[in-house]
């Protein structure tokens, strides 16, 4: 057991702690299918070139441990796990020796443990507590938020992983910024009083996914303050209003299933029925 | 990975030679996503999977031979595309590719 680098120590420790980490293994290449008495050391790279099993952990905002042979290789392979651990991918990724792009010489695994995902439900509504319960189980990490704090209790639900009372603007100046693709807001609150600052704050963010429930009735009403506020038609096409897939959902559960469902197909590029490309009624 | 960590900590505490195969790309249908992983030690003991029960037993035999000098670190796959697809493959018909190698790192 080499554990010079501690490799195995640093991504278990990171895994645990629910911290992005990405492991790049090096799983075929050149020397591939060597048999250990060709390569005692084998992962090592000790003769200084990339091998099966040579490995390169990345951690956002820190140094990276141990390498995969070749220091360019290591620069190229460490950006693209970043972005992949943004993303929330694991895959095989092909390089040249010193990390060329669009050679095939060896092909790199990328192990992504991204951050669990987030969540953002604005409104402490029933709806709320259904979806809240459907994001926990597809393993979101779930803020609810409302500015009435007879409705945002900790006690309404149980299931968030944290419930804030604020507007909906202020929550998303603190936290707008670590949003990502993964992640998803949620507007349930039926009031443009909440409703338009909570996608005006969510617009100018890199989340995922922004979807706000009501008829069509009231999201025409809201678009239009939406546009007073200075939102353009391009901004809107981004907000999935009435939010969910065309399921006929009615009841706060099957509207949650719909929602999540929505936000499966935005990340697969799954053509799904969606209620806003719709005209028909919502349930 | 992480629902191994525990076995192969309890594992290398007690000095044992652990071996993981992970799921790097599968084909078609795959019953485990890309980084699904199970680990086996020197004695033949498993933690985690890679599909739904189908390959485990063939995958205990590669990363045995493995501890024992037989076969290096590298990719093994199973499925329909495989010699061996009459002795092991997927019910779902897929492919799944594995990198089998020894936890020394």
């Amino acid at each position: 057991m080499s554990g010079a680098a501690g490799i195995y120590e640093a991504f278990r420790d990171a895994i645990r702690a629910e911290e992005p980490v990405a492991l790049a293994t090096i799983i075929d290449g050149p020397d591939a299918g060597a048999l250990p008495e060709t390569h005692p050391r084998a992962g090592t790279a000790s003769d200084g070139h990339p091998q099966a099993g040579a490995k390169l952990l990345v951690l956002p905002d820190q140094p990276t441990l141990g390498t995969l042979g070749d220091p360019d290789l290591d620069r190229v392979v460490e950006r693209d796990a970043l972005g992949m651990l943004d993303a929330g991918i694991s895959e095989v990724r092909h390089y040249g020796q010193h990390g060329e792009a669009r050679q095939m010489d060896l092909s790199v695994f990328v192990e992504c443990h991204a951050r669990r995902p987030h969540m953002v439900i604005f409104g402490a509504v029933d709806f709320t507590r259904a979806l809240a319960s459907q994001a926990k189980l597809l393993g979101y990490r779930v803020t609810v938020c409302d500015a009435r704090e007879v409705f945002a209790t900790k006690r309404r639900f149980p299931m968030a992983d944290e419930v804030v009372v604020d507007w909906p603007n202020r929550l998303l100046d603190r936290i707008g910024d670590d949003l990502g693709p993964r992640d998803a807001v949620c507007v349930l609150t039926h009031d443009h009083k909440f409703d338009v600052p909570a996608i005006v704050g969510a617009l100018p963010t890199r989340v995922g996914y922004l979807g706000a429930m009501g008829s069509r009735t009231t999201h025409e009403k809201r678009t239009e303050r939406l546009r007073e506020a200075g939102v353009s038609d391009e901004e809107l096409e981004r907000v999935m209003a009435p939010i969910g897939l065309d399921i006929g959902g009615r009841t706060p559960e099957e509207t949650a299933v719909s929602i999540v469902a929505e936000i499966i197909a935005a990340h697969t590029g799954r053509q799904a029925p969606r209620l806003k490309d719709g005209k028909g009624r919502i349930h | 990975m992480d629902e191994i960590l525990d076995d192969i900590d309890r594992w290398r505490a007690a000095g044992q030679r652990v071996a993981v195969a992970r799921v790097v790309d599968i084909e078609g249908s795959g019953p485990r996503d890309p980084g699904a992983a199970m680990a086996v030690n020197q004695e033949g003991e498993v933690a985690g999977s890679v599909s739904g029960g189908c390959v485990e037993g063939a995958v205990v035999g590669e990363a045995l031979e493995l501890l024992g000098g037989g076969r290096g670190p590298g990719i093994t796959t199973f499925g329909y595309s495989d010699d061996e697809a009459f002795a092991v493959g997927l019910t779902c018909g897929g492919t799944i590719h594995l990198f089998v190698e020894e936890l020394d790192w």
